[in-house]
């Protein structure tokens, strides 16, 4: 492996995906049309924005057609620093566009020596999934949630996308994926301006919860395992994961009210 | 048809090497040194945008002193093998060593079989997991690569510099006595260095996945103070 010296002319910048071009490495290569029941499939994310940035979550159940292929996947991961990616489609196509958009953003960084915008990393995933296309329409669909910290408002912000790449900002919250429909009913009717952090935790928990109870692709929480979902904040300190043991206290209290009410 | 003068090769690279030692003289001087939380990178540089010392990698770091435009197309390089590199394999199979030498073979190349030497001078550093294991590779103009656990200086007035380190540096030391020497003898006796005269960054331990980090603003007074 040599050092990628290039001429002015030629030369990518801080583009790592255009890096891979020249180094001879397609990012997306297009595939023969697939049978979706044989692929891996990622289920259930949401994003919700709170007073001190926002919360993403997602469950950790894989699927292909009817049968789990998963128990404990990860589908919401850090960007950067301030950033998050949370993922709902074909589990491998999904997990690279991650790899390859967190390398994106890290690479821009260092060859600039400054981040990039929230703008421009949302803008980014769009280039990215408007790339994948053609593989999306042959059954490879890829469907992310973007959200971060904008250190420039001073508040969360996320971003819903489709498989053409196209970017719809949301004000207050997201919920992809096939409980997503469920799971974004939860958060709608708890959600409201100002939300603090233990609320939202629990909102997001629940909603979770519910889209398991609803829809069989989505993974609920996992007592023999100790399988519980991701959920992670990121605030101005940056992106954060919450421990399993707290999810799993919550999910406990949870589960006492909601066996209590019935 | 006039005949070409005669060089002989002795004389061609010597005048090669006075010339890129010429040009790297006239730069400030910058100092790689491990201390116990890793290693710190510390260079004299009255320039806020324009960064002698940068990250490569997880846990490498990067100095360059003599011409901003050659040995910052390297540094960039550097960033791009780094990444296609942990990008192909795993992010724990990129190393400085392999770095360095990618280095040396771009400038040795240049050196012999360029017109004009590139006038620079490197410092590739990788902080260890473990106490002890950090390596800091000092880069010639010509290609030469030494490797060291202690500390590098490279740049202007290297020799006295060096000198000053010598009595200073302890790998024991934690970040401010470590920064101070550093400090002390880029300065030498008769000159006081600043925050705003520094650009000062560490590869720590307790940092994380990206060790690098730089010491700007209120934390580098303080530390300075």
């Amino acid at each position: 492996m040599t050092l990628p010296i290039f001429i002015p002319g030629d030369d990518p910048g801080p583009d790592f995906v255009g890096l891979l071009g020249r180094m001879g490495v397609g990012a997306f290569d297009s595939t023969l049309a697939v049978d979706a029941a044989q692929i891996t499939h990622g289920t259930t994310v949401l994003a919700i924005r709170y007073s001190d940035g926002v919360l993403m979550a997602g469950d950790r159940r894989a699927t292909s057609g009817h049968l789990i292929s998963h128990r404990s996947i990860q589908k919401v991961f850090p960007a950067d620093r301030h950033s998050g990616v949370a993922i709902a489609g074909a589990a491998g196509p999904a997990m690279e566009m991650v790899r390859l958009f967190q390398l994106q953003l890290e690479h821009y960084e260092k060859v600039e020596g400054s981040a990039l915008t929230l703008d421009g990393k949302a803008n980014q995933l769009s280039q990215m999934l408007r790339t994948h296309l053609p593989a999306a329409m042959q059954g490879l669909g890829v469907v992310p949630l973007f959200a971060g910290y904008d250190p420039r408002q001073e508040e969360g912000r996320l971003f819903q996308f489709d498989i053409t790449g196209g970017r719809y900002e949301e004000r207050d919250f997201a919920a992809i994926g096939s409980g997503g429909l469920h799971a974004s009913t939860v958060v709608k009717l708890r959600h409201h301006d100002g939300m603090g952090s233990d609320e939202v935790i629990d909102v997001a928990i629940e909603a979770l919860f519910q889209a398991a109870d609803e829809d069989i692709a989505t993974g609920g929480p996992d007592m023999v395992r100790g399988i519980y979902p991701v959920v992670a904040q990121i605030t101005a300190d940056g992106f954060e994961r919450l421990g399993d043991d707290e999810v799993a206290a919550r999910t406990g209290t949870l589960l006492a009210r909601l066996g209590s009410a019935s | 048809m006039s005949m070409p003068m005669y060089v002989s090769p002795e004389q061609m690279m010597k005048d090669k090497a006075d010339y890129a030692r010429k040009g790297i003289a006239r730069g400030r001087a910058a100092i790689g040194c491990t201390y116990v939380d890793g290693v710190l990178l510390c260079a004299e540089n009255p320039s806020n945008t324009l960064r002698k010392v940068s990250e490569i990698y997880d846990r490498i770091g990067f100095v360059g002193v003599g011409r901003y435009n050659e040995f910052d197309q390297l540094r960039i390089a550097g960033v791009r093998h780094a990444d296609f590199k942990g990008y192909s394999f795993s992010r724990d199979d990129v190393n400085a060593r392999s770095l360095a030498n990618q280095y040396a073979q771009a400038l040795g190349h240049n050196f012999t079989h360029e017109m004009k030497p590139l006038e620079i001078e490197m410092l590739v550093a990788e902080m260890s997991e473990e106490d002890g294991g950090d390596q800091l590779f000092h880069l010639l103009y010509d290609g030469t690569v030494m490797d060291t656990t202690s500390f590098v200086v490279i740049g202007g007035e290297a020799d006295a510099i060096r000198e000053r380190m010598e009595g200073t540096w302890s790998r024991e030391a934690g970040l401010g006595p470590a920064l101070g020497s550093a400090v002390d003898a880029l300065a030498g006796p008769d000159r006081r260095l600043v925050g705003d005269d520094l650009e000062v960054a560490v590869l720590a331990r307790q940092n994380g996945r990206r060790a690098f980090r730089r010491i700007e603003g209120d934390d580098l007074d303080g530390l300075l103070a």
